[in-house]
C-alpha cells in the first residue's frame, strides 16, 4: 500500500503507523460541565463504517508528520491524504 | 585532564571502510550535528537565520544546502545542520547564537552514526536496504526513510555517492544491514 504524502509524495505504508479515528483531532474541553460525557464519546464512542473513514496515521520512519488519511475499509483505497495540522486549522485550531 | 581515546560508533579507535565490488561503504565520525526546530510564528525568521549560516537558501522540503555548514531537511520546519567536527565542536551554540529565541536548538552530535555508501552500483544497494525511490532522489535531497528498522537520514551528495545517518547506538545494525545488502547486490 502506498500513502501519497502532501509533502514527499509516494511513500510505503510500512514507514506508517496508524493511531486511531480522525474525530481524536476534536478534543473536547476538559473545563467544560459535561466533561465527563463527551470525553467519555470522545474515548470510548466510534462509529464502524464499511466504507469511506478518515483516519489519524503518523510517518513515523519518515518525517513524523502527522495525516489524515482518508480510506476506503472496503476497498482499502486511498482517495485522500492532507496534513493533519492542516485540518485541525481548518476546524478552528490554533496550532 | 584524563587523556582518553575517542571511539567511532562501532567502537574502534579508526573509522570503518568495507569495499565489496564497486561500492565503498564508510564510517565517518568527525562530524558535528545540531538540529533547529522553527517556534510557531517565527518560520520566517528560521529561514532567514539558517540561511546566513549555511551561506545559502534554507533547504526546503526534501532538499539540503550549505557548503561548510550543510542543512537538511528533517520534517515541517526542521533541519539538521552539519559540519566538520574538527572546526566546529561547538556547533550547537553557533546555530543558537544564529537562530536566538526564533527556534529551538539540540545538540547532536554523536547521536548519529554516519555512513557514506559510494560507488557507481550504490543504487542496487539502496534497493535492497530501503523503500525510498533513491533513483529519483535528485542530488541535493535529503530524506528521511526506515531502512532495516531504523529510521535514517539519507542524503544524495552526488550521482554516486548517499550519506546515511542511523542512531548512534544502532551503529552496528545498520552497517550490518549495509554490507549484508552490498554482499546480496554486487
Amino acid at each position: 500500500m502506498i500513502i501519497q504524502h502532501p509533502l514527499l509524495g509516494p511513500r510505503d505504508s510500512s514507514e506508517f503507523v496508524y493511531l486511531g479515528d480522525a474525530s481524536l483531532i476534536d478534543r473536547p474541553d476538559w473545563q467544560a460541565e459535561n466533561a465527563a460525557e463527551t470525553f467519555y464519546d470522545y474515548a470510548y464512542l466510534r462509529d464502524n463504517p464499511a466504507g469511506e473513514n478518515r483516519e489519524l496515521w503518523f510517518h513515523e520512519g519518515g518525517d513524523r508528520s502527522w495525516l489524515v488519511v482518508t480510506r476506503n475499509t472496503v476497498t482499502h483505497e486511498i482517495s485522500k491524504v492532507e496534513l493533519a495540522c492542516d485540518v485541525a486549522r481548518m476546524r478552528g485550531r490554533s496550532k | 585532564m584524563h587523556d582518553l581515546i575517542a571511539l567511532t560508533a562501532l567502537g574502534g579507535a579508526d573509522p570503518e571502510t568495507c569495499t565489496i565490488g564497486s561500492v565503498t561503504c564508510s564510517e565517518v565520525p568527525d562530524v558535528a550535528l545540531a538540529s533547529v526546530a522553527a517556534r510557531l510564528g517565527r518560520e520566517g525568521e528560521t529561514h532567514s537565520a539558517l540561511a546566513a549560516l549555511i551561506g545559502q537558501k534554507a533547504p526546503g522540503i526534501g532538499q539540503f544546502s550549505g557548503q561548510t555548514l550543510i542543512a537538511f531537511w528533517a520534517g515541517p520546519e526542521q533541519w539538521i545542520v552539519e559540519a566538520p567536527f574538527e572546526s566546529h565542536e561547538g556547533l550547537a551554540e553557533l546555530v543558537k547564537d544564529g537562530t536566538k529565541d526564533a527556534a529551538s536548538v539540540s545538540e547532536q552530535t554523536d547521536a548519529w552514526a554516519r555512513f557514506d555508501l559510494e560507488g557507481p552500483d550504490v543504487q542496487s544497494v539502496l534497493e535492497l536496504l530501503c523503500n525510498l525511490d533513491c533513483r529519483n532522489l535528485a542530488t541535493g535531497g535529503a530524506a528521511r526513510t526506515s531502512i532495516h528498522h531504523l529510521v535514517c537520514f539519507l542524503l544524495r551528495r552526488s550521482t554516486d555517492f548517499f550519506s546515511i545517518y542511523a542512531p548512534r547506538s544502532s551503529a552496528q545494525s545498520l552497517q550490518h544491514a549495509i554490507v549484508t545488502a552490498m554482499k546480496s547486490a554486487l
